[in-house]
């Protein structure tokens, strides 16, 4: 763990609201992207000369393209309701960091140019002007939201910042002011097929390896199969699967449900990627090349279904986005779900009776499980609302025995997010991800306490690689962070394929 | 004719014009501006009578705001109810009972007492919200010199209206038959007192402040009001994967061959 430059928040005896403390995360700065992966998202390489004037016009387009925007810059009325809701401004106090202080950045240029009100009384409706210093803040703080929309829940009008960081982020690109962290990892999807840029040769090697290690443990040859063409389903995981711990385990287990499912299944060298960045960047276009991929990978690897892996703001293009962006997809088995998560897929396994499980496998671990802030609150599973919490859960359940649930107005479409999604899982801001990882890290203490709870479990590679890196700052072993699929797999009774 | 009459008589077709139209404009906005991808706040109902429901649950209880804090919810729902009640009691000086089918007089006249007492409840919610914009710092740390300003403007009106009601008392008939005048056009009723428009301060303030408050409308938050039921957040059908769904401009943009 590197030396913290910065204090760990300390757990709250009760969960008061916390009083602000202005300006205090201003300095927490992101790396802005160079001029070579701002150029191959379409974007200038650096700021522009006359970026004050591109940015007014990028927002006067934005809101012709976007009622979101328009009618959340329209509607707030300040009822505060939002005000102590952000994971963020609940670990730094900094009142930007509340979700209308961060709204309200942009709220205040779009005033004083767009509206008349904020043309002509600026200081009586808190209209300002877009000089550098707003700028700047618009880069710091935009890039202190994670897009998790747990303010949005709270919104009488369903305010959502997500959308108004989004299309704060998409102005920066537009100047030449763009995010380092985000825009070069688009610009590797787009070079090399994945956020890691992981080869297709490297990820056939790990694969590999991966096989032999489950022959080894289990004596089965359970298959991992890269770009194989007439597949049945086409399989899209988070690139972190193929390589981080703990998230390489959920790709095992992934592997071990197809196999006791026989169904035929394939990855894709080409779509290595279930993670969309376009989103973060708020940018359509490059959301759309980024989920082109996965179309063309399932045309020419000729599979019927797609389904997607353990991965948080991916579920959400995936579910809410694809079809809109790279649809219509009446190439796909119209039967089933398109596109499918995991999850849902296992789960109906489950139902099925498809799958033998051991729930004693697991029965060393006591489970919670945090809901991913994008699973929760933008996306559903199965076909009923709010599966998206149900589903995960009966999977867990019928592969442990041990399982407890964090306080209540921390889960479900409550949950917290787990402070580093969003564009954000970059070690220069370290501080805002650990300080704003303190409302799950209570609510995870509390269940410690409560049950002895010894591993948490998530359907997220960014909520895993995030907490794996935080937990140790409050006290806990990366060690606890877990894939639901990992479970799975340690439950899952194999039968030797003799299927073919 | 007296120059208070005309001076009020012109401002509420002015304020009028201004509040419909501005409005409108808005609204039209709002309707034409596309919502190219699917965003609904989930869990979200999936079909659009589950929507309509989620809607009313929000524009009726203010769900979402009950879930977030009971204090601010309280404050509001007190405000809003009451604000209500209030205006349907206004009614009666905006109607005349032959105008009406039965029973909307005898409704009118049935929630007169109701309203003349709610008028306390709006009072108090508007302060209860004024106490928290005060007194709570993150709240104070968000509010503009407007936000404070809207309050104030509700509470003179309602207190004036209250004043009115229980104080000074005004020439109520008199105001009926200026405000049917003016509705009606019948401008040539305004050369006879019994038209023209009573001159209690309380009235004058009270008009004021509501004609004020017409014109701000459409260019200050008051804008919340339409602005909720064109939530994408709140008003999308959960149904993505079933349906496709595509702006116009996206299409444009990506789905038709570039020549």
């Amino acid at each position: 763990m590197a030396k913290a430059k910065f204090e760990t928040p300390a757990f709250r005896p009760y969960p008061v609201v916390p009083v602000i403390k202005q300006g205090v995360m201003k300095d927490s700065r992101s790396f802005v992207s160079k001029p070579g992966m701002q150029e191959s998202l379409g974007y200038p390489g650096e700021l522009v000369d006359n970026w004050q004037e591109v940015a007014i016009n990028k927002l006067g387009e934005l809101l012709t393209k976007y009622r979101s925007l328009r009618v959340y810059l329209d509607t707030c009325v300040k009822c505060g309701s939002c005000t102590d809701k952000c994971h963020y401004f609940i670990g730094t106090n900094d009142p930007k960091n509340m979700p209308v202080g961060r709204q309200d950045l942009l709220r205040q240029v779009y005033r004083r140019y767009f509206t008349l009100a904020g043309k002509l009384f600026p200081k009586l409706v808190g209209a300002k002007d877009l000089t550098r210093d707003m700028l700047d803040d618009w880069y710091n703080y935009f890039h202190q939201c994670s897009q998790c929309r747990r303010c949005s829940v709270y919104c009488p009008y369903g305010i959502d910042t997500a959308e108004i960081s989004m299309a704060a982020r998409e102005i920066l690109d537009a100047v030449g002011y763009g995010q380092k962290y985000c825009n070069e990892i688009i610009e590797k999807v787009f070079k090399i097929g994945n956020n890691l840029g992981l080869p297709g040769p490297a990820i056939r090697n790990t694969l590999e390896g991966l096989e032999e290690d489950i022959k080894d443990e289990t004596g089965v040859d359970v298959r991992l199969p890269l770009d194989e063409e007439g597949a049945e389903i086409l399989f899209v995981p988070p690139s972190a699967d193929f390589f981080v711990e703990p998230h390489v385990d959920g790709l095992i287990g992934y592997g071990k449900v197809f196999h006791q499912a026989g169904i035929s299944w394939t990855m894709s060298s080409h779509a290595s990627e279930a993670g969309n960045f376009g989103m973060f960047i708020g940018s359509y276009e490059n959301m759309r090349r980024v989920s082109m991929r996965i179309r063309e990978a399932a045309l020419d690897l000729k599979v019927k279904r797609i389904v997607f892996g353990e991965c948080g703001h991916a579920w959400r293009v995936a579910y809410a986005f694809l079809n809109t962006l790279a649809g219509p997809f009446d190439f796909l088995d119209q039967r089933y779900p398109i596109p499918q998560h995991i999850c849902e897929f296992t789960y109906d396994l489950i139902q099925k009776g498809a799958l033998k499980l051991d729930k004693s496998a697991n029965d060393h671990r006591r489970i919670t499980y945090h809901d991913s802030c994008n699973v929760a609150r933008a996306t559903r599973m199965g076909n009923k609302p709010g599966g998206q919490f149900v589903i995960p859960r009966e999977v867990i359940k019928a592969c442990c025995n041990h399982f407890y649930e964090m306080p209540y107005d921390t889960i479900y479409d409550e949950t917290y997010c787990c402070a580093g999604g969003g564009g954000l899982l970059t070690d220069e801001l370290m501080e805002v991800r650990v300080k704003g990882a303190l409302p799950r890290m209570e609510a995870l203490k509390q269940v410690t306490d409560d049950h002895q709870v010894t591993h948490m479990a998530t359907i997220c590679a960014i909520c895993k690689s995030q907490f794996t890196k935080v937990v140790p700052y409050y006290g806990f072993d990366m060690d606890q962070i877990i894939s639901v699929h990992q479970l799975v797999g340690d439950a899952i009774i194999l039968e030797p394929n003799d299927r073919g | 004719m007296e120059s208070w009459t005309t001076f009020y008589a012109v401002s509420f077709y002015v304020a009028t014009l201004i509040l419909t139209m501005g409005v409108g404009y808005k609204i039209v906005q709002y309707a034409k501006t596309p919502a190219p991808l699917k965003i609904p706040t989930t869990p979200a109902p999936l079909t659009t009578g589950g929507v309509v429901i989620r809607m009313l649950l929000e524009v009726i209880l203010f769900k979402s705001l009950f879930r977030s804090n009971k204090w601010i919810w309280l404050f509001a729902m007190l405000f809003h109810g009451a604000l209500w009640v209030v205006l349907l009691r206004h009614l009666r000086y905006f109607i005349a009972p032959e105008w009406v089918i039965f029973p909307i007089w005898e409704l009118v006249e049935l929630i007169q007492p109701f309203g003349k007492y709610g008028s306390f409840i709006m009072l108090f919610g508007l302060l209860g919200l004024l106490a928290r914009r005060l007194f709570v710092e993150r709240m104070r740390y968000i509010s503009s010199a407007s936000d404070y300003l809207m309050l104030i403007l509700l509470l003179v009106i309602g207190v004036s209206g209250v004043l009115m009601s229980f104080v000074t008392r005004t020439d109520i008939v008199q105001f009926k038959a200026f405000m049917l005048s003016v509705m009606c056009f019948q401008w040539q009723n305004f050369e006879l007192p019994a038209y023209q428009m009573p001159t209690d301060s309380m009235l004058l303030v009270h008009l004021a402040a509501v004609i004020l408050l017409m014109i701000v409308f459409p260019f200050s938050k008051l804008l919340h009001a339409p602005g909720v039921f064109f939530s994408p957040g709140r008003n999308q059908v959960d149904n993505p994967r079933e349906k496709r769904h595509v702006a116009p401009w996206a299409i444009k943009q990506f789905e038709t061959p570039q020549a």
